[in-house]
């Protein structure tokens, strides 16, 4: 009977969502408290989905009573189960900030709620075409989500995305229709058997398919030649739905990439086609370098860490590609990872923005005196992504890098140790862009007027000393200040929401904690990893 | 399945080009009408008409499909109770899914195009070109392209280049 848990937790959220539409017209702001009652019913079911899985590993429910492979199968494994806790955390976590932050309305809690759905829904099913058919209602609420911004321009950034991305799930949508004229089945696991059966791992036909279902999902990620989308998108959507954007959906789209690659295709069928494997890790390697290189270049918050994210995802397509157990436990390690460092960043450059009006790095001066625990809580996060032990993000960069370096070391060839090394230069240019902003924090404004420290006005200092600091505050210009009716909390000094803040100093606790569960996860994922590299 | 086996069992025979043209002319127009439609969403600078070229590329993977489900002689496959099956039957399966793909188009295009009427109100045209000139000026995009933002100026062209160098 537990099964049925897997269709109620996708119903759940996508009934819900029709709710906010239907009694719109007679209460106003019913959206919000309909999301937040939807989102921890989620949290509830995947909590229970996932103690399932951890009593009695995988378990799957056919929809309708029709039995897979004819009908349609929702299946709950440990990597599923691990991406769909994320997914349903990290949106309760997105309700404390938007309901400060907005947007408002109850068509946006709407479309909100859509957006859970098709996330939960991406993850949980079993099934080819219908993980197209999720995929696209995450694209296309993600669409109206993003153009949910007032500005024109954050219309143009959605219609691109929409253009970008459908051709994205198109090319997926050619590969499952290859993959189908090859086997005639759709059903994951059904396809994962006739292919041998049928076609062998060298058919023309498989290997497009693969292909194509590799092109659809990089455009969906936004690996490097096909980025472009992301860093507007990322931008000009309104702050809350960047940070649940860049947590979750990216990171489907990667999960959806590793469930194609290794439940579907399978490791023999990488092991036997050399060049896929090879252009794979290239593209993410080109994906890794480009992306921190971006990073490292931008002034505007949102858009250095979007394009961090390219970079990060680069890391998990190589994980993709290396096939090899070290590397793909790395890869679901970071994914999970890169999910909450994201959603932490982008959450705490938003409660900036909202209380201080700081959206480029200039603007940051001294912000840490004037929010300590908002800066302290992004500073520590930006440390994760580069990777600092004891984090999330050391573990997931370690085990892919680990994993690179051992395919090499067992007759993989270079390209394992280039992914390495890759590795490594991106780490130092995330820390570039990293300690750029902690620069800003917490140095930037010494010698201003109202800064702090005494430099300026201490006459013991030396002359070097005070042409510094008077450079420094040229160079610095005005010390934050918060906006006129920014939220104050009689707890700390930050003029954020103190909700908000809550939220982000857990998520900071939370990525510095499970930087020491390394042996739990790799304990947790060890069934996926053994069905799959068996 | 009978209609993929024969497909495939044919479709691995040495056929010279012309007899490719002749006997799986669907399949060519399917190719066709996937590089018509991609290359008039990178290369027609008008918003509405990449939507159409969107639109374009979507129904050649419909015909795909249909195409790949097509079955000499086939009939509905309905089997009245107590019926013997001894008809050929076509599978419902690929007509299924061309159904479900169209109502995502359906919607896709919705959304589009009511993005391409926001964009209109706000600045007047439907222009690539145009708009990215306004957007400049507003400042929303840099004034002139860094290396970050060099690539969003050839954003069509790269994607395109991109998701065609995996195939």
């Amino acid at each position: 009977m537990t099964d049925v848990l897997l269709p109620v937790a996708i119903a759940v959220p996508i009934v819900a969502a029709t709710l906010p539409i239907a009694l719109g017209p007679r209460y106003e702001n019913v959206g919000w408290p309909i999301a937040a009652v939807a989102t921890v019913a989620l949290v509830g079911l995947t909590g229970a989905i996932g103690a399932e899985v951890a009593l009695g590993g995988q378990f799957s429910h056919a929809l309708g009573t029709y039995q897979p492979p004819v009908g349609i199968e929702l299946v709950a494994d440990e990597l599923s189960a691990a991406v769909l806790g994320l997914v349903a955390v990290v949106s309760l976590a997105t309700l404390a900030f938007s309901r400060v932050a907005g947007p408002r309305g109850n068509p946006f809690y709407s479309g909100y709620l859509l957006l859970v759905g098709g996330l939960t829904g991406l993850v949980l099913t079993g099934d080819l075409f219908n993980l197209f058919v999720f995929l696209e209602i995450v694209g296309i609420t993600t669409y109206a989500l993003i153009a949910a911004g007032r500005s024109g321009a954050s219309a143009y950034a959605s219609l691109k995305y929409l253009v970008l991305g459908t051709v994205g799930a198109s090319l997926y949508l050619i590969g499952v229709g290859y993959v189908f004229l090859a086997t005639g089945t759709l059903n994951m696991l059904d396809v994962q058997a006739q292919i041998v059966e049928q076609a062998g791992y060298v058919d023309p036909l498989v290997q497009a398919s693969y292909a194509f279902i590799v092109a659809g999902l990089a455009l969906k990620i936004a690996l490097f030649p096909v980025h472009v989308w992301q860093p507007d998108a990322y931008q000009r959507a309104p702050d809350a739905v960047t940070a649940l954007m860049a947590a979750l959906v990216s990171t489907t789209s990667a999960y959806a990439l590793i469930r194609v690659t290794y439940t579907v295709f399978t490791v023999d069928f990488l092991a036997a086609n050399d060049a896929i494997t090879t252009a794979l890790l290239v593209v993410a390697g080109a994906s890794i370098l480009s992306g921190s290189a971006l990073a490292a270049m931008q002034s505007d918050l949102k858009r250095m860490f979007a394009y961090s994210s390219v970079a990060q995802f680069g890391m998990i397509a190589g994980a993709v590609g290396l096939a090899n157990e070290t590397a793909l436990l790395g890869g679901m390690v970071h994914l999970i990872g890169h999910g909450l460092l994201k959603f932490g960043l982008f959450l705490g450059v938003g409660m900036l923005s909202l209380g201080y009006g700081a959206r480029r790095i200039e603007d940051l001066a001294s912000v840490a005196r004037e929010a300590p625990y908002t800066a302290g809580a992004i500073a520590v996060m930006g440390l994760a992504l580069v990777g600092i032990p004891p984090s999330i993000g050391f573990l997931g960069k370690w085990y892919i890098g680990l994993g690179a370096v051992e395919s090499s070391l067992t007759g993989g060839g270079v390209a394992g140790i280039g992914i390495a090394v890759v590795i490594f230069i991106s780490t130092l240019f995330t820390l570039a862009y990293v300690a750029r902003l902690i620069e800003r924090f917490y140095f930037a404004g010494v010698g201003l007027p109202d800064g702090h420290g005494d430099d300026a006005s201490d006459p013991a200092v030396t002359d070097g000393g005070r042409k510094d600091a008077s450079e420094a505050s040229e160079a610095a210009g005005v010390p934050v200040s918060p906006v006129e009716d920014a939220p104050r909390s009689s707890w700390v000094p930050d003029r954020v929401p103190p909700a908000s803040l809550a939220v982000l100093v857990l998520t900071a606790l939370t990525a510095v904690g499970l930087g020491f569960a390394g042996f739990a996860l790799a304990e947790w994922f060890d069934p996926f990893l053994t069905e799959v590299f068996a | 399945m009978t209609g993929v086996g024969a497909v495939l069992a044919s479709g691995t025979a040495a056929t010279s080009a012309l007899e490719v043209m002749t006997t799986r002319h669907a399949y060519v127009a399917f190719a066709l009408l996937l590089c018509i439609g991609l290359y008039m969403m990178i290369a027609n600078p008008n918003l509405v008409k990449k939507i159409i070229g969107l639109n374009l590329f979507q129904t050649a993977i419909f015909l795909l499909f249909i195409t790949s489900a097509y079955v000499e002689g086939g009939a509905i496959p309905i089997v009245a109770s107590g019926a013997a099956e001894t008809e050929t039957f076509v599978s419902p399966l690929p007509q299924v899914i061309v159904l479900t793909a169209i109502v995502v188009g359906v919607s896709l295009t919705a959304v589009g195009l009511a993005l391409c009427i926001r964009i209109y109100d706000e600045y007047g045209t439907l222009r690539t070109d145009t708009l990215r000139e306004l957007l400049r000026d507003e400042g929303a995009i840099p004034e002139r392209p860094q290396l970050g933002d060099g690539r969003v100026a050839t954003d069509g062209s790269a994607a395109a280049d991109g998701g065609e160098s995996d195939d």
